[in-house]
């Protein structure tokens, strides 16, 4: 990584932390939607832009880790932050067992399996003999918590939302990071070779079936720590919050972020966070035709994501910059 | 180093392969050809676990190919190019070169995802084998390139230097001169050589070029309707009425 790129990343980090102290605590909220959100992305990407494995059923991750959360404040009385890798484990193995006998399928019959999965598990979460659990329809309250003493102690008075946000920053920033070091090394190579040639993967020496297989529960593991943060900071559960829209959502969010690009996840969380938002506000009538526009003109302008479009500026920026240099004397 | 043994594939109502039985001796060229649909890329798929052998045994160095899975084969020591190109196109020549050496290294999503001392240890020995084969192939001012916008003929280097990745004991070469222009053809036969003698590895030869096989190849088999016609030095081979009839036709 060179200098330019690692001042980048500063700055983004001290805009990352600056902000909960410059907006309201509602957008505070929004902001960690959107950090949560860019892990869930970041899961789906994983599994689908690199290694091209298609998921139309991720909610069903994303609620599995949010029960997870939830179950496990509400009956075992377990700190929140504690439930975050116990969720993750939990979709670890989850996508991993779903991801073996997934293996058979390919392009369109996975979507179809996925989508099985993402319409059939809300249902389940109300089935009456799962309600002592998962609190059937009504689903589980939980309460937000507060920031840690010592932070008090060192004079920093932060409020509920500012602590979730930087508890979920960080969070996020080790997802990141995590995801980073998978993609680029041998195991990334290998997601990315089955991709694009699976014969030749193997012929190369790759078990596909494990990679594959393993791809998927760490794609779920993502997606579930994410649900996991999302049921902490909304302070609920309910079945109906995880039904096979947001699976779609999910996919939406990788396209328009970028796919196969690790930053595409942040860019895609901020629009499946605020485009909504900005639609209805334009038309209380038709919120679903704005978004439906929005959409369409953001597939037609870029249309390797946004991932994708801030690439190619900014490899037209430093051509531009490299040509004036050559021309100088 | 390779027997192979009696081998019969059929496709339903095909038989691509029928009763093929000869051997690959240890640091050797042997040319394998026959006319189109003869069986050899039928019999490299075999060799590859790709498909299936329904009757006879392919052994490698005394071990029979046909209980090992197919992404054991590239650890045991055999690399292979593919006739129509099988590289991974999004992914950029310095990637396909280093996923050659996926069955040479070992560490797993977990060592990976942390990147401890010996992923990063790892990585760098990946990296400068690839970067010494790309520049053995003279791919040096595409590393950085994707695959798919290259032109054929350095598609083609790079399936060659993706498969000397992985070590290979013997290197399959399904069709490596085809779409080549002349020059290029006679740089491939030099290239080959030269594997062959500074790697010391033995190659399996499959082409229709058939001065380029006739020039570097220590031996030639001949398939024809998936049956072995002919075996023996090329200057044998050339001389088999069987295999004159098969290339000219019926009159010849
Ligand atoms: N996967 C397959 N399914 C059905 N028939 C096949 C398959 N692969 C090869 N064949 C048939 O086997 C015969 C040998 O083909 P092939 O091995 O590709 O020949 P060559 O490489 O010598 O030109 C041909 O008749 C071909 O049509
Ligand atoms: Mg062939």
């Amino acid at each position: 990584m060179n200098k330019r790129v690692l001042a980048g990343y500063t700055v983004l980090l001290l805009i990352a932390c600056a902000l909960p102290f410059v907006v309201s605590e509602y957008r505070t909220f929004q902001f960690t939607l959107v950090l949560i959100y860019s892990i869930a992305l970041l899961g789906l990407n994983i599994l689908t832009g690199f290694n091209g494995q298609i998921s139309l059923g991720h909610g069903a991750f994303y609620a599995i880790g949010a029960y997870c959360a939830a179950i496990l404040m509400d009956k075992a009385g377990i700190p929140y932050w504690a439930t975050i890798p116990a969720a993750g484990a939990v979709c670890l193995v989850a996508g991993f067992l779903f991801g073996l006998p997934a293996l058979r399928l390919e392009g369109l019959y996975l979507a179809l399996a996925t989508f099985a999965l993402g319409v059939s598990l809300p249902q389940l979460l109300k089935y009456h003999h799962l309600e002592e659990w998962t609190g059937g329809v009504q689903g589980i309250v939980i309460t937000k918590p507060d920031a840690p003493e010592f932070l008090t102690g060192l004079g920093v008075a932060l409020n509920q939302d500012q602590w979730l946000y930087f508890f979920t920053l960080a969070v996020t920033i080790v997802m990141f990071l995590l995801a980073w070091n998978l993609l680029r090394g041998r195991i990334g190579r290998a997601m990315m070779a089955i991709r694009d040639n699976h014969v030749a993967a193997e012929a190369m020496g790759v078990d596909n079936s494990m990679v594959k297989s393993l791809t998927f529960g760490v794609s779920a593991m993502f997606t579930g720590i994410a649900g996991a943060l999302g049921a902490i900071a909304v302070q609920f559960v309910a079945p109906d919050s995880f039904n096979i829209f947001l699976s779609i959502t999910f996919l939406i969010g990788i396209v328009i972020g970028g796919l196969s690009s690790i930053s595409g996840a942040l860019y895609g969380a901020l629009f499946i966070q605020f485009v909504p938002n900005i639609a209805d506000e334009i038309s209380k009538a038709a919120p679903w035709a704005i978004f439906g526009l929005f959409l369409l003109g953001f597939i037609y302008l870029m249309p390797m994501g946004v991932a994708g479009a801030i690439r190619m500026g900014l490899a037209r920026l430093t051509r531009k910059v490299h040509n004036k240099q050559a021309e100088k004397p | 180093m390779l027997r192979v043994q009696n081998v019969g594939v059929r496709f339903g109502g095909i038989i691509a392969l029928d009763d093929v039985t000869f051997d690959v001796p240890t640091g050797k060229i042997v040319g394998l050809i026959g006319p189109n649909g003869a069986g050899k890329t039928t019999l490299f798929n075999c060799l590859s676990r790709l498909y299936e052998c329904g009757s006879g045994d392919i052994l490698f160095n005394g071990e029979s190919l046909l209980r090992i899975p197919r992404h054991r084969v590239a650890a045991v020591g055999i690399g292979r190019t593919f006739q129509n190109l099988a590289l991974f196109r999004t992914m950029t020549v310095l990637d396909n070169v280093m996923v050659g050496s996926h069955s040479r290294t070992g560490t797993g999503f977990f060592l990976n995802a942390l990147r401890l001392p010996v992923v990063g240890r790892e990585e760098q020995m990946t990296h400068e084998k690839a970067m010494l084969l790309i520049r053995f192939l003279d791919l040096e001012s595409v590393a950085q390139a994707r695959v798919a916008d290259l032109p054929f003929g350095q598609q083609k280097r790079v399936e060659l230097a993706r498969a000397l990745a992985s070590e290979p004991k013997l290197l399959l070469l399904d069709e490596p001169a085809s779409g080549l222009n002349h020059e290029e053809v006679g740089t491939l036969g030099k290239v080959i050589r030269e594997i062959r003698d500074r790697l010391k590895l033995t190659v399996l030869l499959v082409e229709h070029h058939m001065s380029l096989v006739m020039s570097i190849s220590d031996r030639v088999v001949a398939l024809n309707f998936g049956r072995k016609i002919a075996e023996g030095t090329p200057a044998e081979v050339q001389q088999h009425p069987e295999l004159i009839q098969a290339y000219l036709g019926g009159g010849a």
